[in-house]
């Protein structure tokens, strides 16, 4: 019989007043018990709408069933024939409009607790299991990956599997992309990503960093050298700013640069570690997504005492993951929505001393069926805030295209591809992410890696 | 991934020069372009100019100033040693192109930067002077370097221990007042030494090229933190420079910016005993 309680089981995390001033996790996972508790809950449904919720079609399902059992190694395997990076999607994937919301318990009552489920299981096999030796054989073919975030490991990890001879290029001196530069440790702890990315390597990819493709090398340069194919993950790493006056003052940053600073470099360990970041007492961070989330909760555990969300839609449309903007109001975060930032001012050295603002009101739903925000005529006051953050979004570098003869591109500067193949209009080249699709999600760029492993294979075996 | 140092030599004091393994570098790079480089693990990135290269040998040499916390520790490794981290190049190829006459203008460090591309103007056949100043004559450096294929090299330090006394603005503007045409200028040091030359190569209608070294962390156009107004719009400088139209540059704001974070520069060195 179903364990029929309306709400999932509670998942331990640190108290809000002693995480927000620490960098370690916030969410702490379920003990077996617990796991094996949330698994009743699932009805084993016939027709799966969990599973088409999830972009990986992770069997869902079969795993919970796995974990009801005890066997938690079963579920692991059974998660991984899908998803090759299950801490990770346990942790970030916005399973409220994927797998979870599609979940029938989730019409009366809470969803089954699908990602506190498959963390759960990730972890237990990353302290349980004993690694196994696999043995692959070498088909002699050699494929290159462009950028090593979920698309570009996902992709080498598929190839690797099939025998193909994997290099991955990564401009930064770390692998990872927006997993090691991006996302703060609280929310998903670096030792984990380093992990994931050794099962990799130890697979046989050689992750060579420190390797910008367009500069240290082209795509064609590397046809050249004897890849038979080239998968694009590089991401949507070129931030967007609001070109407001004053977005050049002393302390304001893109979240990139903000994140950037802690996450990669450390700067929470400054001085030991020489990176500065610098937050003052004050802080602003505009845009209302996952990214504007972490920006803010990072300045409040730097020691920001007031730290404010200004947002120029609604609450309803901030496109952040529902538990980060509850985890952000339990920390402490103000949230000014419906508030558009006009100006940034300076003091008489060049910091920032305050932020223009002019309140706005919701007006028709625009093309994207949100309602669009209008300003409301001299509602303009001034905010004190001493740190700006600026976090409206990422759009694809433009490196790749400017150095790649033949590579089709939407205006906007994404790569242009067939959606069955990930293939782009240059022959041999494939693409997937961010890059493709602009700022989305782990799971999506995991999703498109692996499709276009498939593809490759195919079009390389029929060689 | 580590990186050999082959070589080190200490051109003065303060600034030494090192050569380099780094094939992905060496393969590809241009005068104008640069380097980020990570001393160790932990290490902060710091942009170096690409100063010379051997592509058969696959190296690349930097000429660096110590200054702080990281050219510091650069500057502990030896002969045989390795650097944790060296990416690039980075950042546009300065646009060189042939005219009758050029003039390199640099300011201590600086003249790393100028010297491959004054090399490889007069490769192409361009006639070019250079003027390099310093505090004092021992900051003055690359100056033999110079001689093999400047037609003239003008030396200004402050206390006029070497060449003239005072700023390379001196020498420069005597030059013009002298009748000399240049058709161009490429001015490189601290930014207020390009912000003065361009205030009289403006008066004179002489196109100046200046390089711009902001603060920058990856040098691939992730973070923005590298950002420059020229010509009233935002440039980000390690993907769209670092070499820009003097005469557009924001230098007032450069300045300034280039100032964010000094009380952490002068903590951290603290903070870590040097
Ligand atoms: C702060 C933040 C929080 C987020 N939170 C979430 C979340 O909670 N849940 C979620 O699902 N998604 C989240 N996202 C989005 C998610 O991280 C991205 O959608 C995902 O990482 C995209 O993967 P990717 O492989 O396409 O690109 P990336 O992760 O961006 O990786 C691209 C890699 O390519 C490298 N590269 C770029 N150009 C080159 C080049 N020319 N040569 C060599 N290498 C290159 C980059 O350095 C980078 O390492 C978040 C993003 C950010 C920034
Ligand atoms: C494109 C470019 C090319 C450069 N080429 C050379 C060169 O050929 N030779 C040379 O001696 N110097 C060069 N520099 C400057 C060099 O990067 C700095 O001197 C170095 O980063 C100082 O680090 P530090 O820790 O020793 O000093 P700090 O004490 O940290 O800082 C001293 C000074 O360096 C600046 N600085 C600090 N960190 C950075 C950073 N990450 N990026 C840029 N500037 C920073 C500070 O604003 C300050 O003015 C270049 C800079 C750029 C942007
Ligand atoms: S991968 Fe993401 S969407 Fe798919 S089941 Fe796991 S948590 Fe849900
Ligand atoms: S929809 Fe919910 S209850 Fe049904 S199988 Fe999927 S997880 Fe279980
Ligand atoms: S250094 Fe980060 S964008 Fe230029």
């Amino acid at each position: 019989m179903a364990n029929m309680s309306l709400k999932k089981t509670a998942m331990p995390e640190q108290d809000p007043n002693v995480r927000n001033k620490n960098f370690e996790e916030v969410a702490l996972g379920y003990t077996a018990e617990m796991a094996m508790e949330e698994a009743t809950r699932c009805l084993n449904c016939k027709n799966k709408p969990c599973v088409n919720g999830c972009p990986v079609n992770v069997p869902i399902p079969a795993f919970i069933e796995k974990v009801a059992a005890g066997d938690f190694e079963g579920a692991y395997e059974v998660i991984t024939s899908e998803n090759a990076l299950p801490a990770i999607c346990g942790r970030v994937c916005p399973q409220e409009n994927q797998c979870e919301g599609k979940c029938v318990r989730g019409i009366k009552g809470e969803p089954v607790g699908i990602g506190r489920m498959e963390r759960f299981v990730a972890d237990w096999h990353m302290e349980n299991a004993k690694p196994v030796e696999v043995k692959i054989e070498k088909n002699g073919k050699k494929v290159a990956v462009v950028g090593c975030g979920p698309a570009g490991i996902t992709c080498a990890g598929e190839l690797i599997k099939k025998g193909y001879e994997v290099t991955v290029f990564e401009a930064l001196h770390k692998a990872g992309g927006v997993l090691s530069y991006g996302i703060p440790e609280f929310r998903l702890p670096k030792d984990l990503v380093a992990k994931e990315i050794e099962t990799v390597e130890k697979l046989g990819v050689d992750i060579k960093t420190n390797v910008i493709v367009g500069r240290s090398v082209t795509i064609d340069e590397l046809m050249e050298d004897g890849y038979e194919a080239v998968f694009v993950g590089s991401g949507a790493g070129l931030p967007r700013f609001l070109n407001i006056p004053g977005e050049n003052h002393l302390g304001v940053y893109s979240a990139n640069e903000f994140l950037t600073r802690v996450n990669l470099m450390k700067g929470y360990k400054f001085p030991d570690c020489p990176t500065p970041v610098k937050v003052g007492k004050k802080v602003a961070v505009v845009g209302a997504g996952n990214v504007a989330m972490d920006a803010a909760r990072t300045a409040k555990r730097l020691g920001a005492e007031e730290v404010y969300i200004v947002y120029r839609r609604s609450e309803e449309e901030a496109p952040a993951r529902l538990e980060e903007l509850h985890h952000a109001k339990e920390e402490g975060i103000i949230f000014k929505f419906l508030n558009n930032p006009a100006a940034i001012k300076a003091d008489e050295n060049g910091w920032v001393n305050k932020m223009e603002i002019i309140k706005q009101e919701l007006g028709e739903p625009d093309a994207s069926g949100r309602r669009s925000p209008k300003p409301i005529e001299g509602s303009n006051y001034d905010l004190d805030v001493d740190t700006v953050i600026i976090a409206i979004g990422q759009s694809p570098n433009p490196l790749i295209r400017q150095t790649t003869p033949g590579l089709d591109v939407q205006r906007w500067g994404g790569i242009i591809v067939d959606e069955d193949t990930m293939k782009t209009s240059k022959d041999g080249v494939y693409a997937g992410g961010d890059t493709v699709t602009g700022a989305a999600t782990v799971i999506l760029a995991m999703g498109a890696g692996k499709k276009a492993a498939a593809a490759i294979d195919k079009q390389l075996q029929g060689k | 991934m580590v990186y050999k140092i082959v070589k080190k030599t200490k051109l003065n004091n303060l600034v030494e020069l090192m050569e380099i393994q780094a094939p992905y570098v060496a393969r590809k790079c241009e005068p104008g372009q640069f380097i980020i480089i990570r001393v160790d693990e932990d290490g902060e990135r710091i942009p170096l100019t690409i100063a010379d290269y051997d592509r058969e040998n696959e190296t690349v040499t930097i000429i660096y100033q110590v200054v702080g916390y990281s050219t510091e520790l650069l500057s502990k490794k030896e002969e045989g040693d390795y650097v944790q981290d060296f990416v690039g190049p980075l950042g546009q190829p300065s646009p060189l192109h042939k005219c009758d006459r050029v003039l390199g203008v640099a300011g201590g460090v600086g003249a790393a930067p100028l010297y491959p591309q004054l090399r490889k103007l007069s490769q192409m056949g361009v006639p070019v002077d250079v003027i390099i100043g310093g505090k004092s004559a021992e900051f003055v450096i690359l100056k033999e370097l110079f001689e093999e294929f400047c037609d003239n090299v003008y030396i200004a330090t402050d206390d006029g221990s070497l060449g003239t006394k005072g700023f390379v603005t001196n020498v420069l503007e005597d030059q013009i007042k002298a009748g000399v045409k240049y058709d161009e200028v490429i001015a490189i040091g601290p930014l207020i030494m390009m912000k003065n030359v361009v205030k009289i190569t403006k008066e004179y209608d002489i196109p100046t090229a200046v390089s711009l070294n902001p603060i920058m962390i990856d040098g691939t156009g992730m973070c923005g933190g590298c950002r420059v107004t020229v010509g009233g719009e935002t440039k980000f400088a390690c993907v769209d420079g670092p070499d820009f139209d003097g005469f557009k540059v924001d230098f007032d704001e450069c300045m300034q910016r280039q100032g964010m974070f000094r009380e952490e520069e002068h903590q951290c060195k603290i903070g870590r005993g040097m």
